[in-house]
């Protein structure tokens, strides 16, 4: 066992983990963050997303040990303490970037990070930056259109 | 019987955003994986490495003397208690169906069979101790290859005999739905047209984002199930049936479950493993699957080899289509199993008007996984046979090959149409979607550039794909079922009860996985009942709330268990009527019903049914003999199928040097009937359509010779990125449904069922000037470049695999 010290979603937390220990289990399984998901085991799917002091990264690729020290946000830690959504939160309702939701919280955290780096994105850049991030249902249309919506460059979900 | 849909000032037709948003994009989700229990024991299987091998020992006390390890158990240990995979739809009286345990007990049949389950207390620690069990197989001859387990070269299960599961056809001079196939074949090689072509669906994986997972609770009075499953009703069911429990006893939840499109329609051998340790244990116990775990034992989907012959006048006019399927099945006959190819029996002949057909399937058992229903189900495989066919007709024949399509589909005023398969198809304008769909293209000015391309020799051409569809959505008249001996009915049960504060909670049988039926349901309720949107509560997939239902899958939620809700609206206002009347001191005779509220004709005098739900809970005064409930339920089982249909137009750019497939452009327009959501409807349009994207240019599941899945991960088996994807254009026509009352028509389905042809007919239509007539799916790089490079359909990805592990080690994954 190792201990690790770092701050999630605003909160210290101090555990001793196993060294073999996945951040994205570490997530689930120490501190009750479900909102993070486990979608494969290659880390193709991107569902797993979070923010490792600021930049996204696929949480099943990084041990928790390595996550010592560092401030991680979950998509539990992206809204306002008010529960204000995060505009990309609220531009994926809007523009029904979701359906079954489960590669959401990935797909919201990587598009975050998008963002961040290009606050203007062309829709091409939008789809690489996406690209490591898998959804089986939206057929990426509306989660382009809410890249967009959050960016300020597009009118939103089209019907 | 086009109309465009009316502007509503209501809740019906809007683009409502949806209620359940909020708890998923902020995390505050249930997915079954996320539910940890006090005391809760994880699982993990042993899985065979080989796909047929009789189990000759199976040793486990390594296993079970590793840390925290609670118990580990051999099919032989849980013996007649682990119940049974059943099969619901037997298509023929005869047919043969290998008895399925979830885990067997001396032979496996595929390659990721369960045969010992190990239970720890992290899953962690399971999953480090089932690599502990020694399992020694002898390997017996396995039945890979489709075509030669039909001929029974090799038996998948030497018991029985025979690979061949059933043998189901359908001859429309046999049912008196039109005339002699073999006839009109005869006279058309005399004197008109023969297409003969011979196609391959290739097999596919669900790959819904949500890997598996089952959390079994044995304490308490009932056992409680949570799944990822689709069909909580059924599953409780299947358990019930096959292990001896009452079904009373058993309560199985459905909570957040992240995608279906068929794959957890489905009773598995992990969820019925999962039962059986738990109530041998007396302790909570989970099993969440790995996603290499998934991609090879959740069922598979499509897999058929597809000959066809279509007959036409010289001029163009269809005369006869006759099918003959094989259809892998895999290992066993899973629940809906042989009833997918049958279900794409009444669709092969489409929106046109042939006078004869033909269709047989013969179900085969190999040494696979098994497959089931994968979206559309039946129908995508149809719509591609026919659709590649029309379009060789129209090539033989030198035209456009949306003329060909005009010429023989069912004119607007023809409906509504008795098929030669024996459907009524209700309503439909294939003339006004297909026109509306040119238009969104820009079909002409497409067609001039790719006459251009071609004739300055462009290194990269230009590919039009067209295809039209319907389907048979809303599963289904019970009747009809109970004619194709399927196990149950079709029918959907909702529920609808008045608070005492106001609020209305709707209970509906369906359960949802991903479609948004929270927020459409409500927008149903809030208009017919006159209460606000966000008054209404939706409760579904839980046996306990829903304790009667058919679940999700065929797009039939909203034109079923849509249907169902109105009924049971319908009647809380019927029974709410005499206590309006009784409180207005009015005759119910005079009373009106109108934005939620009961009022005396002619007068000012007036209750809200919200108010009257108030009065019925207080009972202080109600008329005599007046039940204190308005609450109501209806159970509603369909009178017909209802038939969507749309066109669809697919513009691809094909690298003639590297084989390179790009999409440039997709038009549709869908006529699914009313809308009740739009925003709904456009993300289950481009869903769908990148799902049958997907199979025409990149997913296919490959076997080696080893009879072991290749395609075992998200490295290999190919889902779309958003990179691979572009924008689509969609639109919609409108012909109401005339058989429910909202006059709805399903669309999950349909995005998929048509696309995969439209960009087949496109790869294929940039070919042509290099004698290419086929590509098989899918259309990978190599293919293309293959096939333009020899005039073939550019072999086989088998070839192209390579072997995953060192057959040494013995061990996949």
């Amino acid at each position: 066992m190792t201990r690790i010290s770092l701050t999630v979603d605003g909160q210290n937390v101090v555990d001793d983990v196993e060294p073999r220990m996945l951040l994205v289990q570490y997530l689930r399984e120490k501190l009750g963050k479900t909102g993070t998901v486990i979608g494969c085991d290659t880390s193709n799917c991107g569902a797993c997303t979070v923010h490792l002091d600021g930049r996204s990264v696929k949480s099943c690729n990084v041990l928790a040990v390595q996550a010592d020290g560092a401030e991680v946000t979950t998509i539990e830690g992206l809204a306002g303490a008010d529960g204000t959504l995060h505009p990309v939160q609220e531009a994926f309702r809007e523009c029904h970037g979701l359906q079954c939701g489960f590669c959401t919280p990935g797909m919201i955290m990587q598009t975050v990070d998008l963002l961040a780096e290009n606050p203007s994105p062309s829709e091409e850049a939008i789809r690489l930056g996406l690209e490591g991030n898998l959804c089986r249902c939206t057929g990426y249309h509306n989660i382009v259109r809410a890249v967009q919506h959050a960016a300020g460059t597009a009118e939103g979900a089209s019907a | 019987m086009t109309a465009t849909q009316e502007p509503t000032r209501g809740e019906i037709g809007r683009d409502r955003r949806r209620k359940e948003d909020q708890r998923l994009i902020t995390g505050r989700t249930r997915w079954t994986d996320n539910i940890t229990l006090p005391g809760m024991l994880h699982l993990a299987m042993v899985r065979s490495p080989f796909p047929h091998a009789r189990i000759t020992s199976i040793d486990t006390e390594a296993a079970k003397a590793a840390p925290n390890v609670v118990a580990v158990f051999t099919g032989a240990d849980l013996g007649e208690g682990q119940g049974a995979c059943i099969n619901a739809w037997p298509v023929v009286p005869d047919q043969v169906t290998p008895a399925h345990l979830p885990m067997p007990t001396d032979r496996v049949a595929f390659a990721g069979e369960t045969v010992a389950v190990v239970v720890a207390r992290s899953a962690a620690e399971a999953r480090d101790a089932a690599e502990l069990v020694e399992v020694d197989y002898d390997e017996l001859p396995a039945a890979l290859d489709l075509k030669e387990s039909a001929d029974n070269k090799v038996l998948a299960h030497p018991d029985l005999g025979t690979n061949v599961s059933a043998v189901w056809r359908f001859d429309s001079a046999e049912a008196g739905t039109g005339g002699d196939v073999e006839q009109a074949i005869a006279e058309a090689r005399e004197n008109g047209i023969v297409i003969e072509r011979e196609y391959r669906q290739q097999r596919l994986i669900p790959a819904f984002m949500e890997p598996r997972s089952t959390v079994v609770d044995p304490t308490g009075e009932q056992i409680t199930v949570w799944s990822a499953t689709q069909v909580p009703h059924i599953l409780r069911f299947a358990i019930a049936a096959t292990t001896g429990v009452p079904e009373s006893k058993i309560r199985v939840i459905a909570p957040d479950v992240g995608g279906g499109f068929g794959g957890k329609l489905q009773q598995t051998p992990e969820e019925m493993i999962t039962f059986a340790v738990a109530r041998k244990l007396g302790k909570p116990v989970k099993f969440t699957e790995t996603r290499s775990e998934s991609l090879l034992t959740a069922h598979h989907g499509r897999d058929q080899w597809q000959r066809l012959t279509l007959a036409a006048t010289k001029d163009g006019h269809v005369t006869g289509l006759k099918v003959d399927l094989l259809a892998d099945l895999g290992a066993y006959v899973a629940i809906v199993g042989g009833g997918v190819p049958v279900l794409g029996a009444f669709m092969f002949n489409a929106i046109y008007k042939f006078p004869a057909y033909q269709f047989q399937t013969t179900n085969v058992l190999t040494n696979k996984t098994w497959t089931d229903a994968y979206r559309g189900a039946g129908r995508p495989e149809a719509t591609f046979a026919i659709e590649r066919l029309m379009d060789e007709l129209a090539h033989e024949l030198g035209k456009d090959p949306l003329k060909v399509r005009e010429m023989n589909w069912i004119k607007h005023e023809e409906f509504p149409f008795t098929t030669v398969a024996g459907l009524e198809y209700d309503s439909g304008n294939y003339e006004a979607a297909t026109a509306r769909a040119k238009e969104m293209f820009g079909y002409d000015a497409l067609r001039a550039e790719q006459a251009e391309r071609r004739a300055r020799g462009d290194r990269v051409q230009l590919g039009i794909g067209v295809s039209t569809f319907t389907e048979m959505c809303g599963l289904a008249p019970s009747r009809v079922l109970g004619s194709l001996n399927y196990g149950a009915g079709g029918w959907e049960h909702a529920e609808v009860r008045m608070l005492a504060t106001g609020k209305v909670e709707v209970v509906t049988g369906a359960s949802a996985h991903g479609q948004g039926h929270e927020t459409a349901f409500s927008q149903i309720v809030a208009d017919r009942l006159g209460v606000p949107f966000e008054d209404v509560e939706v409760l579904h997939g839980d046996t306990q709330i829903s304790h009667k239902g058919l679940d999700t899958y065929g797009s039939r939620s909203l034109v079923v268990g849509g249907e169902a809700l109105v009924r049971a609206v319908d009647k809380v206002i019927e029974k709410a009527r005499p206590v309006a009347a009784h409180l207005l001191e009015a005759s119910a005779d005079d009373l009106e019903f109108a934005d939620g509220r009961f009022t005396v004709r002619g007068t000012d005098s007036g209750v809200a049914i919200t108010e009257v739900a108030t009065a019925v809970f207080a009972a202080h005064n109600l008329p005599d003999g007046v039940e204190a409930s308005i609450d109501s339920e209806a159970t509603y089982d369909p009178v017909n199928f209802n038939y969507p249909h749309g066109t669809h137009l697919c513009a691809v750019e094909i690298d003639t040097e590297t084989g390179q497939v790009r999409m440039r452009k997709y038009a549709c327009c869908d006529d699914i009937g009313n809308v009740i959501n739009p925003l709904i409807v456009s993300g289950q349009v481009h869903g769908g359509l990148v799902q049958g994207i997907a199979q025409a240019l990149w997913e296919e599941a490959v076997y080696d010779d080893n009879g072991t899945l290749v395609t075992g991960s998200f490295v290999d088996y190919l889902l779309p990125t958003a990179a691979d994807t572009i924008s689509f254009e969609l639109d919609h026509t409108t012909s109401p449904a005339t058989t429910n009352s909202l006059g709805t028509k399903g669309v999950g389905e349909a995005g998929t069922i048509a696309s995969t042809p439209a960009v087949v007919n496109a790869v294929v239509d940039a070919l042509r000037p290099y004698g290419v007539h086929d590509v098989a799916m899918p259309c990978t790089p190599e293919r293309v470049w293959r096939a333009i490079n020899s005039g073939g359909p550019g072999g086989e990805t088998t070839q192209a695999a390579a072997p995953h592990f060192d057959e040494s080690e013995g061990a996949a994954q």
